[in-house]
């Protein structure tokens, strides 16, 4: 059938710079670029082009600019091309319309109507390059007091302390599997991750054998209801187990991974036969409420042997702050919850784009929830989707987060441009795709090291703008709203943010 | 917080919660005491959270047999706010009932609760004048017990029925047994019992369970994705949901059914939990037509999402899931003893030999009758007249 | 049976030596009044001391029989359970043996890695919850959604054999393993949604199914005579666990058998506009 979509993108190329070097055929695994051995030059289908501008960059005579069509139908207020071209997509195929990356729709991002707040005079600010600044923060429960023995000079505690995660800054890698993403981008998240004092989350991918006794050490393992690649050993040598019930970006619903991204590799590690599809249900079987979620996450406690918290993993959605309250209550240790705007490698657009509620005022009510409750202290809060700079970090913690996961800005810091086709698996980047051609590209020891090198720059600058607060330690922070001022917003958006006015 | 007001945004303050459930009945008739199923229910602590437990009893009343029994709870902050909601209470009462004996419920203090509201008990026949004289006995007090509930502020009516009576409240449900005595003061020949998990703790006594009217009681486990349409639907025939959690719908939806429309259970069990459309088309022309029929009336009162619940009234107890048993439910019987649960093992605790142990398929109800049981004959089978409670002065 | 008591001591390294103490001869536990996590803290600290076998008697619904039973250098025992044993029975299990002799509950081998669980009576729902290796033998029934995405991989066959019927979403999901139901008492013929989503291993079962039984995805074929030699080798060891059975091999063999399988391995694969 003949599509009647416009193509997204025009691919414009300066044909006196080209030298014909056929380089941008090589790098566009789409096949947008050919070469026209009779005309000796390069043709490229606009059709094909996912604008993941990777031609673009790796054109070394810098000949080729790839933009969006500028195409357009009749303006329509209400018929956005979006709108037109989906229906029109969906007219030839039959299909749902899927989609990769978080939600690119122009909800408010409160991040950006929040200013922080500075010392002047009455308090001193703080210098980080000269004065102690902390940002080590523990994720799990704490106890309700403790209980001190002391005899002569000798004090002990007597109070059972409750298994913590120890990250040396308060921002850590999301969850995102090998078989989603390809084996060096899984493995530069990993290395990272123990190199920055934080820690990587395996997703329900599993953690392949000969990663296991490196990298168990700053690894979280996920149980989601896929249940791929899970046995004893997989859930001990992770420092925390993480239940994973929601996904920001489709909650709700399941996943699965297309039987041509289930690689032998892939499949070794997902403990599955090569080229199925690896299906994870909406739901955990096992699951079907509050007490089976209690079941589960006991059973984890036993697997382990009570040596490691259990985190249970939620998409924020309206109602969600009660039903973290009852997890809480169930065992676990810590709540990640992940909003509106947190990625996915494939998702249905009709979900992605219209379940959920924003990430800033989930982890306002949930914090505000759980402080109320008088249970703040049983579970640590990480608060996860659509983080992009220190600044929306910094402000996730005065709201009332422990921790915060990031998953599309390490990808961007591997070379994402966003372009939003990881379900394709011919990721152009090496990232999203299980073709060793391709993912070959992803140096383990550049990415993992562009990846600490934003912990180490979003970390330095938390440090500048907590020393500018006056605070030199990072749990003076937490859910310290005093420090935060909201612009633009309606007055039912700072009540539930918990925050004034700015000049208020 | 204002439970009272409906507000125009239509958010519901509803509590999620999950449970345990659990339920005996004696079917030749003879009454035991609350021991038995506050040990089975314990058993099954892990699936509460200590946030809510209560228990349904039949037969426990017999020397007052022939009057509505009503549980109140009053549930003000400080004590005299208990009593202007009680003299509230009393001066409604004197002008619709007939009061013919009232006491406070006994309960053991030395048992830890958090938060007791005053907790009393109307033994009450209705005096219907004027107009409502023509309306039935139940009619007329399940119009007056919406009222209560839903204009008295802090007085709430949790027990409505002839010789049986709910007791609940926020702990574990062995010690809302303790707290109540009903291993002491109480024998029935029915009781069901549940265990709650809600997901928060602004629990108050009335969200625990059971829900009842009159003599029709529900307990559940599970959550009412449903809520909402159940809800509104309800509220078109006049019964105002003001106990914040859904399972208050369930027992409404019981008692339009079961006792306003007089459908049978088994009806009753195709309305809550429908058959799948597939299924039904599969049906021969006369089933399909009334499983159609059925759906298309009562769509509005489908309960969606997972739930199992132990219905109870004078005489019989109900067992369903929804229809793809979602949640847990298993029948078992020894004897004249036929107990229904959300775990084998609680009921393998108080009986370890049963006869048979089976677990029902969802959207497919058990039922426990009582010998010679038919509605509004309460007491032809009714074994025993012993004093089955005592009052403490 | 919210437990109270304090998070256990016992560490791998803090193990006596293996072989010190127990030996072969099988160690006693009188679950009576047990919680859940107090069993099972007794059951890791004889595994460590090197206890090879252990009963447990008077069990009555303690959960995660077996589950804290792992530890990196693969100590493996047995275990008898005399009751009814609780939910997760064998949750996450690790090569170890386990029989009831009585029922199980909900969740029996969730997630089970390897090992044998055998239940001499009947089992509840979600029975075999995505096992991926080991045998699970059950004499009776069982409740909804037993074998649900079961798995198999290079190497590993998980295989579940029940004497009595299943009811719905039998085999939902399924992924892998092989699933035999003997439905000796034919309760399975009135079984909905078998196999919906099923992409991998394969079901048998006693007798037959109608095609409004199964989901959409599933194959329903007469068994050949290869799969008859498998299904006979379970029957076999199904009747060698349950010498009680009232039914010869003979007499199980001599009904006709059908085998559900996935139609694709990809069972979504034309779902998406892309």
């Amino acid at each position: 059938m003949r599509s009647f979509v416009f193509p997204e993108f025009e691919i414009i190329r300066d044909e006196e710079r080209c030298g014909s070097c056929r380089g941008c055929e090589r790098q566009c695994a789409l096949g947008t670029h050919a070469y026209d051995p009779v005309a000796d030059r390069l043709v490229s289908d606009d059709r094909k082009c996912a604008g993941c501008q990777r031609c673009v960059i790796f054109c070394p005579q810098k000949a080729i600019v790839v933009r969006p069509s500028p195409s357009f139908y009749r303006p329509n207020a209400s018929w956005s091309r979006e709108k037109i071209e989906d229906l029109k997509r969906q007219a030839e195929t039959g299909g749902v319309l899927l989609t990769g990356c978080g939600s690119d729709k122009p909800f408010r991002i409160y991040w950006d109507h929040i200013l922080l707040n500075a010392s002047q005079v009455t308090n001193p600010s703080i210098d980080p390059l000269r004065e102690p600044m902390e940002l080590r923060t523990f994720l799990g429960r704490k106890p309700e007091m403790l209980e001190i023995s002391r005899e002569g000079k000798e004090v002990e505690i007597k109070t059972e302390l409750y298994p913590n995660l120890t990250v040396e800054t308060p921002i850590l890698f999301s969850a995102m599997s090998f078989g989603a993403i390809s084996y060096n981008a899984f493995k530069s998240l990993a290395t990272a991750a123990c190199r920055s004092g934080t820690y990587f989350n395996t997703g329900e991918g599993g953690l392949p054998r000969e990663m296991r006794g490196e990298f168990g050490r700053c690894a979280i393992v996920q149980v989601a209801s896929g249940r791929f690649g899970i046995d004893a050993e997989y859930l001990n040598v992770a420092q925390a187990v993480e239940i994973k019930v929601g996904q920001g970006a489709k909650p709700g619903i399941g996943g699965h991974l297309p039987g041509e991204k289930v690689s032998a590799a892939v499949a070794e590690t997902r403990m599955i036969p090569q080229g199925t599809d690896a299906i994870s249900p909406a739901p955990h079987h096992d699951i079907y409420s509050i007490e089976d979620l209690s079941t589960l996450i006991t059973a984890l406690k036993e697997a382990t042997n009570y040596e490691k918290p259990i985190s249970v993993k939620i998409a924020a959605v309206h109602n969600f702050a009660a039903i973290a309250s009852g997890i809480v209550r169930a065992g676990a240790d810590i709540i990640a919850i992940d909003g509106l705007r947190g990625g996915t490698g494939a998702a249905p657009k009709a979900i992605r784009d219209n379940v959920g509620i924003p990430t800033e005022l989930a982890i306002s009510s949930l914090d505000r929830r759980l402080r109320e409750e008088g249970i703040r202290n049983r579970s640590s809060i990480i608060a996860a989707g659509g983080f992009r700079s220190s600044s929306d970090v910094i402000k996730a913690i005065a709201l009332g987060a422990d921790a915060v996961y990031i998953g599309s800005a390490a990808l961007i810091a591997m070379g994402c441009t966003l372009c939003q086709k990881c379900y394709t698996g011919n990721c152009n980047w090496g990232i999203c795709t299980q073709n060793p051609r391709l993912s070959g590209r992803l140096n383990v020891e550049i990415a993992s090291q562009r990846l600490s090198n934003l912990i180490s720059a979003w970390s330095h600058e938390i440090r500048e703008m907590l020393g500018g607060m006056g605070i030199n330690a990072l749990e003076s922070l937490r859910g310290n709203r005093d420090h935060l001022r909201g612009v633009g917003l309606y007055e039912w958006e700072l009540d539930v943010l918990g925050i004034k006015g700015a000049g208020e | 917080m204002d439970r009272k007001r409906r507000s125009r945004r239509e958010l519901y303050t509803k509590e999620i919660c999950a449970c345990s459930i659990f339920g005996a009945m004696n079917r030749e008739g003879d009454r035991f005491t609350g021991e038995g199923v506050m040990k089975a229910i314990a058993s099954m602590r892990v699936r509460g959270n200590g946030l809510g437990g209560g228990f349904a009893a039949y037969g426990i009343y017999p020397d007052h047999r022939d009057l509505y029994a009503f549980h109140l709870m009053f549930t003000g902050p400080t004590d005299p706010a208990r009593r202007a909601a009680k003299q509230e209470l009393e001066a409604f009462l004197a002008r619709k009932f007939d009061v013919y004996f009232d006491e406070e419920i006994p309960t053991d203090d030395s048992v830890f609760v958090r938060d007791p509201p005053l907790l009393w008990r109307y033994f009450v026949l209705p005096r219907k004048e004027g107009e409502d004289a023509e309306m039935t006995e139940e009619e007329y007090i399940v119009r007056e017990i919406m009222a209560v509930n839903s204009k008295i502020e802090n007085a709430y009516v949790f027990s409505s029925g002839k010789n049986m009576g709910c007791f609940k409240g926020v702990a574990y449900p062995e010690e809302i047994g303790e707290y109540f005595m009903l291993d002491r003061l109480y024998r029935g020949h029915t009781w069901t019992v549940h265990g709650r998990f809600p997901t928060n703790t602004q629990a108050w006594w009335g969200g625990a369970h059971p829900f009842g009217l009159l003599d029709t009681t529900v307990v559940h486990n599970g959550e009412v994705s449903s809520y909402g349409t159940n809800r509104w639907y309800l509220e078109m025939y006049g019964y105002a949901c003001t106990l914040q959690t859904d399972t208050e719908v369930i027992a409404y939806a019981a008692d339009l059914l079961m006792r306003r429309q007089k459908l049978p259970i088994e009806i009753v069990a195709k309305i809550l939990a429908p058959p799948i459309w597939a299924a039904i088309d599969r049906m021969d022309e006369k089933e399909k037509r009334l499983m159609t029929a059925l759906r298309m009336t009562y769509g509005p009162l489908l309960m969606n999402g997972p739930f199992a619940v132990i219905i109870g009234e004078t005489g019989r107890m109900i067992g369903l899931t929804d229809r793809i048993r979602l949640r847990p439910l298993t029948a078992a019987t020894r004897g004249e003893i036929f107990y229904i649960s959300s775990e084998e093992a609680s009921i393998r605790l108080i009986s370890p030999h049963l006869d048979r142990v089976w677990t029902p398929r969802g959207g497919e109800p058990v039922i426990a009758e009582m010998k010679g049981y038919e509605k509004g004959s309460e007491e032809s089978y009714e074994k025993g007249s012993e004093k089955s409670y005592e009052r403490i002065c | 049976m919210m437990t109270k008591a304090a998070v256990s001591k016992v560490r791998p390294g803090s193990a006596p030596k293996a072989g010190s103490s127990a030996g072969a001869v099988a160690v006693s536990i009188d679950a009576s009044g047990l919680e859940t996590r107090e069993l099972n803290d007794r059951l890791r600290e004889l595994l460590l001391s090197g206890a090879k076998r252990v009963e447990i008697s008077h069990v009555c619904g303690q959960r995660y029989i077996g589950t804290r039973l792992y530890t990196p250098e693969r100590h493996l025992m047995e275990i008898d359970i005399r009751g009814t044993a609780g939910n997760d029975l064998a949750a996450f299990l690790s090569g170890h043996k386990i029989t009831v002799e009585g029922n199980a509950q909900d969740g029996v081998g969730n997630t089970m890695d390897s090992g044998e669980v055998v239940v001499r009576g009947r089992a509840g729902d979600v029975l075999g919850f995505s096992m991926r290796g080991g045998e699970i033998y059950v004499r009776d029934g069982c409740g909804y959604r037993a074998a649900l995405h079961m798995k198999d991989c290079e190497g590993k066959r998980p295989v579940l054999v029940v004497g009595g019927g299943a009811q719905d979403f039998l085999g939902e999901y399924m992924a892998g393993g092989v699933v035999i139901i003997l439905d000796r008492d034919g309760e399975s013929h009135e079984s909905s949604f078998m196999g919906t989503g099923m992409h991998g291993g394969v079901i048998y079962l006693r007798g037959t199914a109608r095609v409004d039984q199964v989901g959409a995805q599933v194959e329903i074929s007469p068994a050949d005579e290869a799969d008859r030699e498998l299904i006979e080798e379970y029957v076999s060891r199904y009747l060698d666990r349950f010498p009680e059975v009232d039914m010869t091999k003979d007499e199980i063999m001599a009904s006709p058998f059908v085998r559900l399988t996935p139609r694709s391995k990809r069972p979504y694969s034309g779902l998406y506009a892309y």
